[in-house]
């Protein structure tokens, strides 16, 4: 196990210097409007002096030379910074990148995780509900609405609910994390605003995703269903509650909660599409934003922040299968 | 599982064919063959009369069907073809079509209608705010009427034939998608679970490094570089189909892979080693037909999901080149409050466009696996 471990962390190491190295040589070739607000600054002046302030501003931050080499120095001097830790400073933010991450993380998180938790909460027992009575009438309808869920594109689902109960009937706010007219709010009334702005967010992130859990729990569920033990249990004559609820419940969750494992990115890596919907400044806001500019710094933190969480989330999901599940053996 | 093809000609027999079997017994002495009796079916009409049982796959197919026959017919017909010119909308200059449209700019709204002189008549404001210049022929913003049946967008182009365009896109880079990814998967990960070894660890290292890289963000700094080079135009969408592919074939490499690894380990691959047949000949004879229904299914799901990116990637306003409509940048204009607010003419009907491509081949997968499943008794 040990060995297994130690194995497959020298392969994330090799896979996380690739994905850096990929990384890199292509945002290097973007355009860097960052660089060229910076330069732009001050001086409207257009034509070849805005150029020349330009190369000046990109050498001083060590994007000047586009050759090959110039891109190979840059990297490596990039690789050295962050095995020591330092992941630069960010062009946008004029943050060191590791402090805008952490500092941004917490609304990304919380939403993740409130909505990981309704989902599991609606989709599981859903989804076993629907194993049971398979191709009953609840399982059809579960099905049909299911699939519509995760067919929807989250943008267009986020676009209609924000029409629909932000615009139409002005429940909630249309976007943003905050109401700006808050006076020395208490800690109360600051907490309200928030969970308030924070619920279409989430209700869009649960309905999209409820449908691909029960899904997985409805399959899961229907295997367990057909193994020889649940027959045992009841041919000794155990209640079909008990059945289901205690024999066919438990072994249904062994794969849930490896994938479970796998959820990681999307628990710290934040929802880009839904937080730049609805403008709450999580990191997959900042990180689009990011990527719009050209910050080359934030670009390659948040990136390489997302594959290290890829990474470990791969492992955990193989790890969590031995631990769940002790007929697994892992080598 | 993998045996497919051989459990379901195992399978319980029809009903009919129990019939007929019981009927030839009794008939037998009229000199009949069994065979002119019983009806006999391949695997794969047995596949084809499952799939068509359950009512999910079929409203599936049809819906294909209809969006095919929507984006690659629709344009060609009278009545929309106007506003298509060689594949790209035509934007709608006709003074007599600019009958109580809504003209904007950025914040006002005024209602105009053209008299019998061509003259502009102007409404009733429901913005206040100054008109643009000498664009006003356009019928930009035009209501729904039977000339524009979903009236018309920012530009003055017909919304409902832009709908059928962006269909083509969508639909034509899926396909080609797909298939590029099924080709390199098949062989990537055909050779890897082949041949196992060195070639396997090569193989899967590449494919661990291509899914931890993150798809959006790749995306977007693809785009911006794109834009960097100055490739705005059809060729961004060639770019396009290669970068999805290069992304995306690791979840089919894998996939035939695993399958490999378990069916060259069964007695039918050590018949085929013993009858001393070569390595293509065993690959892709013995081992890829055995491959084929998952390798459908996933393709068909996949489908869906390459229809999906690719419309998240129009909706953020990348790869997409510029004066093409696709189903995602129809829906960029939502980014807009206004049109959000003012214009659901604009972005709803993509929207429903894409979510119905996406269940479509979602119905119509499932139901394949159900199809091809042999331990499926309905």
């Amino acid at each position: 196990m040990v060995k297994y471990i130690i194995k497959r962390l020298l392969l994330a190491v090799l896979i996380l210097f690739s994905v850096s190295v990929i990384m890199y040589i292509l945002v290097r070739n973007i355009d860097l409007n960052a660089l060229w607000d910076i330069a732009g600054a001050g001086n409207l002046a257009s034509g070849q002096d805005a150029e020349e302030k330009f190369q000046a501003v990109a050498e001083a931050y060590g994007y000047g030379d586009n050759s090959f080499l110039g891109i190979i120095k840059g990297y490596f001097s990039w690789l050295g910074n962050f095995l020591q830790g330092d992941m630069g400073t960010s062009i946008t933010y004029k943050q060191p990148v590791e402090d805008v991450i952490s500092k941004n993380m917490g609304i990304s998180f919380t939403i993740s995780l409130v909505s990981l938790i309704l989902q599991l909460i609606i989709a599981i027992p859903l989804g076993i509900k629907c194993a049971v009575n398979q191709y009953g009438k609840l399982d059809y309808v579960a099905t049909f609405l299911t699939m519509i869920g995760i067919s929807f594109p989250t943008f267009f689902a986020a676009s209609l609910a924000i029409r629909v109960f932000s615009v139409e009937f002005g429940w909630f706010p249309v976007s943003g994390i905050q109401s700006g007219n808050l006076i020395s709010p208490t800690w109360w009334e600051e907490f309200k605003d928030k969970v308030w702005h924070m619920t279409l967010p989430i209700i869009v992130l649960v309905v999209l995703s409820i449908g691909s859990w029960s899904r997985y729990t409805r399959t899961n569920t229907l295997e367990v269903l057909n193994a020889d033990y649940i027959r045992t249990a009841r041919a000794k004559g155990l209640s079909e509650r008990s059945v289901v609820y205690k024999h066919v419940f438990r072994n249904s969750l062994i794969p849930l909660v490896t994938v479970l494992a796998g959820t990681l990115p999307t628990l710290f890596g934040g929802a880009m599409i839904t937080e730049t919907m609805f403008s709450i400044p999580g990191i997959g806001k900042l990180a689009y934003d990011a990527m719009i500019d050209g910050d080359i710094p934030f670009i390659m933190g948040y990136n390489m922040f997302l594959a290290m969480l890829t990474v470990i989330g791969i492992l955990l999901t193989d790890i969590m299968y031995a631990v769940v599940d002790p007929r697994v053996k892992l080598a | 599982m993998e045996e497919n093809k051989d459990l379901i000609s195992e399978e319980l027999p029809e009903v009919d064919q129990v019939d007929a079997a019981v009927a030839t017994e009794s008939e037998d002495v009229h000199g009949e063959n069994l065979s002119d009796r019983v009806r006999m079916l391949s695997p794969g009409q047995l596949v084809a009369k499952r799939f068509f049982r359950s009512k999910l796959s079929v409203i599936g197919l049809v819906t294909l069907v209809i969006l095919f026959l929507f984006s690659f017919v629709g344009p060609l017909l009278p009545g929309f073809s106007e506003w298509v010119d060689g594949g790209a909308p035509v934007v709608d200059r006709n003074p007599e079509n600019i009958k109580a449209t809504v003209f904007l700019d950025a914040l006002e709204y005024v209602q105009v209608t053209v008299d019998e002189e061509g003259n502009i008549v102007y409404g009733e404001t429901i913005y206040a705010y100054n008109l643009m210049g000498t664009d006003n022929l356009v019928n930009k913003y035009g209501d729904m009427n039977s000339t524009h049946w979903l009236g018309t967008d920012e530009t003055g182009r017909d919304i409902f034939t832009n709908l059928m365009l962006g269909g083509r896109v969508s639909l034509t880079i899926g396909f080609v998608v797909i298939f590029l990814e099924a080709l390199i998967g098949v062989i990537l990960g055909g050779i890897a679970g082949y041949f196992g070894g060195w070639v396997d660890n090569l193989i899967m290292r590449i494919v661990d490094i291509l899914s931890c890289i993150p798809t959006i963000p790749i995306m977007l700094i693809l785009s911006q570089m794109l834009e960097s080079w100055n490739i705005l135009d059809i060729r961004k969408l060639y770019f396009l189909m290669a970068i999805l592919t290069l992304l995306g074939w690791t979840g089919i490499a894998r996939m035939v892979r695993g399958q490999i690894l378990s069916l060259r380990e069964q007695e039918f691959m050590l018949a085929a080693k013993c009858s001393g047949l070569s390595t293509f000949r065993k690959i892709f004879k013995h081992l890829l037909p055995n491959v084929m229904p998952q390798l459908i299914v996933q393709m068909t799901m996949g489908l869906g999901s390459i229809i999906l990116t690719e419309a998240t990637l129009g909706f953020l306003g990348i790869g997409v080149p510029l004066g093409t409509p696709t189903w995602g940048a129809m829906i960029n204009s939502v980014r807009n409050m206004y049109t959000l607010q003012y214009f659901p003419n604009f972005w709803i009907p993509p929207g429903i466009c894409i979510t119905l491509a996406i269940l479509a081949f979602n119905f119509v997968g499932d139901g394949l696996r159900d199809a091809f499943d042999p331990k499926m008794k309905r």
